[in-house]
């Protein structure tokens, strides 16, 4: 090596030593910068791996929240606050969820917007609840979220319950089914949005003449749709992802099957459309919440969301946003950051937000969700209308 | 009745799609003795190279038929060349190793298969083009569409040429003979090596054609789709007697039959206790029940030969 390289190495070796502790300078940054206290929200998404687009989406939502309140100028207990997201990868792995969880829990973060998927959101709720964290979920749909008896979970989106009803609600009101059938993938997913459907048609009348169940792995629908034509219903509900209603779907139009097709939000995708071609023309599928357009800040998010990141809402983002909203909401309300004393509020919260007047029943769950159906017409899904879950339910 | 006959119908279907894809299994098990357990991914691989080449082809307007009819000329070389490939570099090295050796070199290949496909094609699944106008037919109430009819018609006249090939033209009978004893052919001056990658190269064919059938018919390919297809159509190979072409024609129809009966009155005969979710569990349950009553399957004796 020559003397040359040798300096140039050592010199870059300092440069690089004093550039990483200057970075660790700033993150140990005292939690009390002059008379402003910091306020930690702990965000966690998927930021890697396939569902990636959709946890950055959340991640999006949530720094916009944070940045309105700081340039708002928040004060609770007479004292200036700022608030700092810390987001973390939760992979969708329900390990590393509750990884993330207990890293939260450690760095007494004041409260958690999160996870996207259930199957991380369930088992790191425990920890938060052990830990008295308030917990706002903008993304997971699975009901047992809210139902274990947790004072801490909460979530500003309809769940599977809700959605179940809603497509009942729509088939037996709007298209006037009088027979069903029902399809279901055996997934949690899948089994869980048939059974309240199931549940919720019954109730209203409506018979099911057919209950077959396939996998989701699977790509010959034809022997169960055989049987579901034989008690020609005049609805088939699909509960299943959009990889199995699209094949499904024309394979019932080939067998003659002329049922309704009906589909939830795993099958409300462009995907569907393409895997099923013309036969999806006219058929239905259902999304938690309202369109964007419909939402009474929707224009308005989606326009500044647009301008700030370039790119489309993927999906979440301001159900995230609310959350976060909600969240502060209930520290103004109760005066104070700390977990035990505005979780309180949170349960008591009449936030006008983004998607919705956000208030939530004694679970934790929205008093009033909305779920909306979605008609195919010509290759693209087109909003029909919107259904007060909770309305279907009584 | 209706219903009954539609299953029927569907399950001729399927079973001439499994039929095709046992004859791969059986007629290298015939010769070598080796289950190739990669032969389900390479129906596969056909599938997806025929979607892949009809895409592409769409845009130019062609009739659906002709660009079925092309998608297949090329695919089935492309199968051609893979299943040469997998038999010189993952089989024939290792011809005379234990038995388990190729076993595991095959679902080795099998691994390597799946995840190539993943990355060419991705996960997803592929919408597969319409290639027969959507006409039915109408048999006591039962609906049988052009397309269902065409792939029995030429799964069934695939099955005639091959039979007719091993039994009549000298080409089968060196395939005969290697199968019987591959040392005394190769002593009566049979190029045994060519032989056995000709047997492949002819499996490969047949499952490109099946590869397009089962896209054409349940309108959808993927990379995942040749394991459980791959497996079902090995049981009709051991349901009609591995080793045995007519045998594994046979054991498919009656595989596809079963399994569409199956599914279809399970419930019924369960009291509901059992449903169509068990669709995939047929295939196994007669697997075992082969393998238990009579191991050599419906027209084979050479398994209890060779054990």
């Amino acid at each position: 090596m020559t003397p040359f390289a040798r300096h140039a190495l050592s010199l870059t070796a300092i440069a690089l030593a004093s550039l990483s502790l200057t970075a660790c300078g700033k993150k140990e940054a005292p939690p009390t910068a002059g008379n402003e206290v910091i306020i930690t929200i702990g965000h966690a998404a998927p930021l890697t791996g396939p569902q990636a687009h959709l946890g950055k989406d959340n991640e999006n939502g949530a720094v916009m929240a944070i940045d309105e309140l700081n340039s708002r100028g928040m004060s609770i207990d007479g004292k200036k606050v700022k608030f700092v997201l810390v987001s973390e990868d939760d992979q969708a792995d329900p390990k590393a969820g509750t990884t993330v969880a207990q890293k939260f829990v450690d760095k007494k973060v004041n409260g958690v917007i999160g996870h996207l998927n259930s199957g991380t959101t369930i088992p790191a709720s425990r920890i938060y609840s052990e830990a008295g964290i308030p917990q706002i979920s903008g993304s997971a749909t699975n009901p047992t979220y809210t139902q274990q008896g947790f004072k801490t979970t909460f979530r500003v989106f309809a769940n599977d319950i809700h959605q179940g009803q809603a497509l009942a609600q729509f088939a037996t009101k709007s298209l006037k089914a009088k027979t069903i059938a029902i399809v279901d993938d055996r997934t949690a997913y899948g089994q869980g949005l048939a059974d309240e459907f199931k549940k919720a048609a019954e109730a209203a009348g409506a018979k099911v003449v057919a209950q077959e169940f396939t996998t989701d792995k699977a790509t010959d629908f034809k022997a169960i749709l055989t049987k579901i034509k034989a008690s020609n219903p005049d609805v088939l509900f699909f509960s299943a992802m959009d990889a199995q209603g699209g094949p499904a779907l024309k394979q019932a139009r080939e067998l003659g099957l002329k049922a309704t097709f009906l589909i939830g939000d795993g099958g409300c995708t462009p995907e569907f459309i393409k895997l099923a071609g013309n036969a999806a023309d006219g058929q239905y599928c259902s999304l938690p919440g309202v369109p964007l357009e419909k939402m009474p800040g929707g224009t308005v998010f989606k326009d500044k969301y647009q301008k700030r990141y370039n790119q489309q809402i993927q999906l979440y983002a301001p159900y995230v946003y609310d959350a976060v909203m909600v969240m502060a909401d209930a520290m103004q309300r109760a005066n104070s950051a700390e977990p035990a004393k505005f979780l309180l509020e949170v349960g008591k919260s009449q936030y006008q937000g983004v998607t919705a007047k956000v208030v939530f029943d004694a679970k934790g769950d929205l008093a009033a969700p909305a779920v909306s159906i979605y008609q195919d017409k010509g290759g693209n899904w087109s909003y029909v209308e919107t259904v007060d879950a909770a309305a279907a339910a009584k | 009745m209706d219903i009954f006959l539609q299953q029927i119908i569907n399950g001729l279907v399927l079973g001439s799609i499994y039929a095709l894809v046992a004859l791969g299994y059986t007629m290298v098990y015939g010769i070598l003795g080796l289950i190739n357990f990669a032969h389900g991914e390479v129906v596969m691989i056909g599938a997806l190279v025929s979607y892949s080449v009809m895409m592409v082809l769409v845009p130019s307007g062609l009739p659906p038929v002709l660009l079925a009819l092309i998608s297949v000329l090329v695919a089935a070389p492309v199968c051609m060349a893979l299943a040469w490939a997998i038999e010189r570099y993952a089989y024939r090295p290792l011809r005379h190793a234990p038995k388990l050796t190729p076993l595991i070199s095959a679902i080795g290949v099998s691994i390597l298969l799946q995840n190539m496909a993943m990355m060419i094609w991705g996960r997803g699944y592929h919408a597969f083009p319409d290639i027969l106008p959507a006409i039915h037919f109408d048999i006591g109430g039962a609906q049988i569409t052009l397309l269902q009819t065409v792939t029995i018609g030429l799964a069934a006249l695939t099955m005639g040429i091959l039979a007719w090939m091993i039994q009549r033209t000298s080409l089968g009978q060196a395939m005969r003979a290697t199968a019987e004893s591959p040392a005394i052919a190769e002593l009566m001056g049979i190029p045994v090596n060519r032989i056995i990658t000709l047997t492949f190269v002819i499996g490969a064919a047949l499952a490109a054609l099946a590869g397009l059938m089962v896209g054409a018919n349940y309108s959808v390919a993927h990379y995942y789709m040749g394991f459980m297809l791959g497996l079902k159509a090995f049981t009709a190979a051991v349901l009609g007697g591995i080793g045995n072409i007519t045998g594994a024609m046979l054991g498919g129809l009656l595989l596809g039959l079963i399994e569409s009966l199956g599914a279809g009155y399970i419930e019924d005969l369960t009291g509901g206790f059992l449903g169509s979710n068990y669709q995939d569990i047929f295939a196994f349950l007669v697997l075992i029940g082969v393998l238990v009553f009579r191991p050599g399957g419906l027209m084979g004796e050479r398994v209890s030969e060779r054990a």
